[in-house]
C-alpha cells in the first residue's frame, strides 16, 4: 500500500501521466470524477443557450457556424464522460446526478440568451475563459482528462473567433447594432469573471488539486490572464467594460477589477439562476423523450445477436 | 424484446483508433458508447473526425483488450536492462572510423 502510494507521488513529481490502471488515492479519484464530470456537463448544457439562436441566425454563414459549434459542444461532452468513465463512475449515473440536480456545472449556462450579440458574446467572453481554464487544465496529471482537453482545446479557438466577429460586425454596423453589443457586454461580463470560481482565500479543494495537479494555476491567476486580454480586445471593438472601479496597475501592468458580486454567484450555483430549471427540465425531456433510440437500437443489437448465433 | 429488459443494458465501451494518412499508424483517439459495431465507427466518426482529414478508423470493444499489469511493470519488463548488446553504443570501433566516410 505504502509502495503503491510513493509510486503515485513519485510520477506525479516527475511529471509522469496517471492512467486508469494505476493505483491512485481515493479521493484523488472522486475529485477528477467530481471535475470532469462537471466539465462534461457544462459542455452538454452549453448547447442549450446557443441552440436558442439556431433557426433566428442571421444568415445561413452563421446559421452552419452555430451548428458546428453546437456539435462540438456535444463532441466534447463526449469527450469528457469517457475520461470520467476510466474512472469507474458509469454514464447513467452521471446523466442521472444532473437530471436530479447533484452535479454542478458551469453556472454561466443559467444565463439567457436573449439577443443575437448574446452568441456573439458567448464566444469572445465565455469560450475565451473557457480556453484559458482548458490549455492550462491540458497539462493536468491525469492522462484521459489531459488527452481529451487537448482535443478540445484543438476545437475551441474556432468558436472564440466566429463570436468575435459577430461582435466586431455588430460593433462597426448601425448604432442600434453598437447598442446591442453593449447591452449584451453589460449582461455577460460578470458572469464570464465568476466563470474561474471564488477568489483563491476562498477556494475550498485548490490546496489537494493542486498537490495532485488536477489544478495548475490558481483561479486568480487565470481570471486576471482573462481581464488582462479582454480589457485590451473590448478598446479595439470600441465597447466599455462595464465596471466604473477599473483602473490599470502601472506596477503589475495588469488591470483591476471591481469586486465580483459573489451572492449572485452562489445563489446561480444553488439552483437560483434565470435559466437553471428551465436547463435541467431541458436536458431532462431530451433524455427521455428520445429514450426509444437507444431502445431500438439495443432492441436491434440483440436481434442480430439471435441471428448470428442460429446460423 | 420488452423496453423495461432494454433500459437495463448499457451499450458497451469501445476504444477508437484513427489513421490520418494511409501508411501511418492507427494511434488511441479515445472511446464512445455503442451498441454495436456500425455504430461504434459511426459515433467514432462524428465524435473523433469532424474536423481532421481521417483515411481509417479501428474500433475494438474495451473489454477485449488485454494489456499488461501496471503492478507488474519491474518483473515483466526489466528484463531488457542487461540486454545491452542490443544497441549500437555496446560495440567499440576503431578511432577515426566513423568519420572517415565523411572526410572523404
Amino acid at each position: 500500500m505504502v509502495d503503491l502510494e510513493l509510486t503515485f507521488e513519485k510520477n506525479l513529481s516527475i511529471g509522469q501521466k496517471i492512467e486508469p490502471r494505476d493505483w491512485m488515492p481515493e479521493n484523488y479519484r472522486k475529485q477528477l470524477i467530481r471535475l470532469i464530470s462537471q466539465h462534461a456537463h457544462s459542455e452538454i448544457v452549453g448547447m442549450l443557450p446557443e441552440g436558442n439562436w439556431i433557426t433566428r441566425a442571421p444568415s445561413l454563414r452563421r446559421k452552419i457556424a452555430l451548428l458546428a459549434k453546437v456539435q462540438d459542444e456535444a463532441g466534447h461532452g463526449l469527450y469528457l464522460y469517457c475520461a470520467a468513465e476510466t474512472l469507474g463512475i458509469s454514464r447513467e449515473e452521471m446523466f442521472d446526478q444532473l437530471h436530479t440536480k447533484k452535479a454542478k456545472y458551469s453556472s454561466i449556462f443559467n444565463y439567457p440568451t436573449l439577443t443575437w450579440a448574446d452568441i456573439g458574446m458567448i464566444g469572445w467572453l465565455v469560450d475565451g475563459a473557457a480556453i484559458i481554464n482548458q490549455t492550462t487544465m491540458a497539462k493536468c496529471s491525469y492522462g484521459p482528462y489531459s488527452r481529451g482537453l487537448l482535443r478540445i482545446c484543438k476545437e475551441e479557438n474556432f468558436h472564440k473567433i466566429q463570436g468575435m466577429e459577430i461582435v466586431g460586425i455588430l460593433c462597426s454596423g448601425t448604432n442600434e447594432q453598437k447598442e446591442m453589443a453593449q447591452e449584451s457586454l453589460n449582461r455577460w461580463w460578470w458572469p464570464s469573471l465568476m466563470m474561474f470560481g471564488p477568489h483563491d482565500t476562498n477556494s475550498p479543494n485548490s490546496s489537494d488539486l493542486m498537490k495532485w495537479k488536477i489544478k495548475i494555476k490558481s483561479n486568480d491567476e487565470l481570471r486576471q490572464r482573462f481581464v488582462d486580454m479582454t480589457v485590451e480586445q473590448a478598446k479595439v471593438f470600441g465597447l466599455t467594460i462595464p465596471d466604473p472601479e477599473l483602473k490599470f496597475n502601472t506596477e503589475t501592468r495588469s488591470w483591476e477589477t471591481g469586486e465580483i458580486n459573489w451572492d449572485e454567484f452562489y445563489s446561480v450555483i444553488n439552483g437560483n439562476g434565470l435559466c437553471n430549471n428551465e436547463r435541467i427540465s431541458a436536458r431532462r425531456s431530451a433524455y427521455e423523450d428520445n429514450s426509444w433510440v437507444r431502445d431500438a437500437a439495443t432492441s436491434y443489437k440483440i436481434k442480430k445477436n439471435k441471428k448470428a448465433e442460429a446460423a | 424484446m420488452s423496453t423495461e429488459q432494454n433500459k437495463n443494458e448499457q451499450w458497451e465501451i469501445w476504444e477508437v483508433f484513427l489513421q490520418e494518412k494511409s501508411g501511418e499508424p492507427h494511434s488511441h483517439a479515445g472511446s464512445v458508447r455503442a451498441a454495436d459495431k456500425e455504430m461504434a465507427l459511426q459515433n467514432a466518426r462524428d465524435v473523433y473526425g469532424r474536423r481532421d482529414t481521417i483515411n481509417n478508423i479501428w474500433i475494438v470493444k474495451t473489454k477485449d483488450i488485454t494489456a499488461t499489469n501496471i503492478e507488474d511493470k519491474t518483473s515483466f519488463f526489466d528484463s531488457t536492462d542487461d540486454k545491452v548488446y542490443r544497441h549500437p553504443q555496446f560495440y567499440k570501433l576503431p578511432d577515426g572510423i566513423k568519420d572517415a566516410f565523411k572526410k572523404r
